[in-house]
């Protein structure tokens, strides 16, 4: 198993004629994912070089291809009315890897895709992949390995670094998870250990965290009340200075909150180890196997 | 983005928020003449970008026109927590029987706005919230419903009993989360709301950060930034589209993705150095954006070397490499550059790279102990 998307996911890409998403549906598709369509309105009719079918809108594209699933490549500014669009339109799960969507949007459209049953993942994520089976965003894939260590990260680049460092010691990952680094996401770190919670194949999570909010205090205090999975954590943002925000909008300490002090001492003492650096990380997954 | 007192009280006034009437000056005798206008006593208030000013004596009452106009020398040119005060609002004063607190902000936990109350006002509420939480109430508001009637009720009745000033309250509550919506802030606070002896209702300060991702859809707020208070290499980088916070170590760092820029700032401080800034080239590189990184970091004279460290997905690393390049001759650079790259196009970049004085490291752990080792040598 793995959790979200797997062999049986039926994506379609919104923004398929854009630069990005033209490049990440080949991507996909290359790395074995369904990519049974794309949307962009306007271009319903054409085909993508790939043969790829192309819709006006996601109501067609899911009558037409019976798609699950949908990930997101269009500018900020249309990014809040695409997730509405397919949530509309009846997918199970929106992987949202468009960046810089202001906030009032999003508290917005998240309950609305709630009360359609759609979860959404991200915004400002590098997405999804369950090794082997399939991947919906922009990670290289092969950096991955099949196995069963669950990834769970506000970032994209230093999920990378983690995840590389696992596959070169041989320890391969059920899915790996970017949920974001906005400050208010789809799925938080919480709702994504219980997914992970529940799935039999992964047998330990690794949970990469940054300075900012206070996600990691609670997944400390989910561990401390009985997690069904050994967790391993890095916490990014250690020398991060106060009031400033580093890269992510999400990643900022205010008024004393949110730091990475706090999170890494949180994790200790739920025994759940931190890797100082992100080359630990591997030793530290063995020595929980 | 953080907008002045001054401007957020015009946008509070906007929305119909009880604001006294203001002048912003930028000369003492313009500040005998705003005080003139509109009758004292009047508040002197520095106008800078940081919380505190009232502490460090950038906030003074004066009870005449010649007394505004010495209290706005003293304030203009007066440096508080390293910004210099450019201009002061002259203000009009009341008279204070009670203050509050009133705030706006999204709750990461709920994901919805929410709005935090207290009758401890005109102080730090991160102070409230640590000594006596119980004096803080929020209230979670479904966007889709709007602030509602019981909510505000219960609001008003946790600040006060009296009838007259419940009353003036909702109205403040309603603007303050109207405005807050509206303008695509991340923050709105007004600190103190205070209740004069005569039963009346002020927002006698005001302030307001804007979410930067909204700031698309208001075009006329852009003019609002203030950015003789950033750090120079800031403003360039917000320019060239980079993320870039300045620090005080000797170790430049160009890096791509912000997770990974904080991870290995807190490698070099692991391994015993300081880094020198953080800075995020983003998702797809050009090589120019490489270029722009490196005309900010070698503006700071500390910069001993500069660790560049990719991990390729989206960006290419033969696009970072040409960058590497150009700058190396454009900026005739005389610091070391270690270079780590990996994952996209890492094959080509080797090449470009190879038989330049770039220092190749084949891991980060290897490119930061070699960064520190040239910084310290």
């Amino acid at each position: 198993m793995s959790i979200l998307v797997d062999k049986g996911t039926r994506l379609i890409v919104q923004g398929i004629t854009g630069r990005d998403g033209g490049f990440h549906a080949k991507q996909m598709a290359a790395y074995g994912t369904k990519v049974v369509g794309g949307v962009t309105p306007g271009k319903g009719g054409t085909k993508t070089e790939d043969g790829v079918p192309v819709f006006d809108s996601m109501e067609d594209a899911v009558r037409e291809t019976g798609a699950n699933t949908s990930v997101i490549y269009v500018p900020a500014a249309f990014a809040a009315d695409a997730i509405y669009e397919a949530s509309d339109a009846g997918v199970a799960l929106v992987v949202c890897i468009a960046e810089g969507i202001p906030v009032r949007d999003m508290v917005s459209v998240l309950p609305y895709a709630r009360e359609r049953g759609t979860r959404v993942i991200g915004p400002n994520s590098p997405g999804v992949i369950s090794p082997g089976k399939t991947k919906v965003g922009i990670m290289p894939g092969n950096i991955h390995m099949e196995g069963g260590v669950g990834v769970i990260s506000r970032s994209g680049t230093l999920t990378y670094e983690i995840v590389y460092n696992l596959t070169r010691n041989g320890i391969g990952q059920s899915t790996c998870l970017g949920i974001g680094g906005d400050p208010i996401v789809g799925t938080n770190l919480l709702e994504a250990m219980e997914l992970f919670a529940a799935d039999d194949e992964t047998e330990a999570v690794v949970l990469i965290g940054e300075i900012g909010g206070n996600d990691e205090e609670q997944a400390a205090l989910m561990v401390r009340n009985g997690y069904p999975k050994k967790v391993a954590a890095f916490i990014a943002g250690r020398t991060a200075p106060p009031g400033k925000r580093m890269g992510h909008a999400g990643a900022i300490v205010t008024g004393g909150t949110g730091t990475a002090a706090d999170k890494v001492k949180a994790f200790e003492e739920a025994g759940v180890p931190v890797a100082a650096t992100p080359g630990e990380m591997a030793g530290i997954v063995s020595g929980l196997l | 983005m953080k907008i002045h007192e001054a401007d957020a009280r015009v946008i509070f006034a906007k929305y119909g928020l009880p604001v006294p009437p203001s002048r912003l000056v930028t000369k003492a005798a313009e500040a005998k003449g705003a005080a003139e206008e509109l009758g004292c006593p009047v508040v002197v208030k520095a106008q800078v970008l940081v919380g505190g000013r009232g502490k460090a004596g950038g906030v003074k009452l004066a009870k005449d026109p010649a007394e505004a106009a010495e209290k706005a020398k003293a304030i203009l040119g007066m440096d508080i927590k390293g910004l210099t005060v450019e201009k002061v609002l002259v203000a009009k004063a009341v008279d204070i029987s009670s203050e509050f607190y009133v705030g706006m902000l999204f709750d990461r936990v709920s994901r919805k706005p929410l709005m935090m109350i207290s009758p401890a006002g005109g102080i730090d509420i991160e102070e409230v919230a640590r000594s006596t939480p119980e004096k803080i109430m929020k209230v979670v508001i479904d966007p889709s419903a709007g602030l509602l009637p019981f909510q505000v009720r219960k609001m008003a009745a946790f600040l006060t009993g009296e009838k007259e000033v419940a009353k003036q309250l909702g109205p403040v509550f309603r603007s303050l989360y109207r405005a807050f919506m509206e303008v695509d802030a991340s923050l709105a606070e007004i600190n103190p709301l205070v209740v004069s002896p005569d039963g009346k209702v002020w927002a006698i300060d005001a302030k307001i950060n804007i979410d930067d991702n909204g700031l698309y859809r208001h075009v006329d707020m852009e003019g609002l930034r203030d950015d003789s208070e950033e750090d120079p290499g800031e403003v360039e980088a917000r320019e060239a589209d980079l993320s870039f916070v300045k620090l005080d170590g000797n170790i430049g760092c160009i890096v791509n993705g912000a997770g990974l820029a904080m991870a290995t700032m807190d490698m070099i401080k692991h391994y015993g150095a300081r880094p020198a800034n953080f800075l995020d080239i983003g998702g797809s590189s050009n090589p120019g954006k490489v270029l722009s990184a490196m005309k900010i970091i070698v503006r700071d004279k500390n910069v001993k070397a500069i660790l560049i460290n990719i991990f390729g997905g989206i960006t290419r690393c033969d696009d970072v490499a040409n960058g590497l390049l150009q700058a190396k001759k454009d900026l005739d650079l005389d610091i070391p550059l270690v270079v780590r790259l990996i994952g996209t196009n890492e094959e080509e970049a080797r090449k470009l790279l190879e038989g330049t004085e770039l220092v190749p490291a084949a891991t980060m752990d290897e490119g930061v102990k070699k960064a520190i080792a040239i910084a310290n040598g």
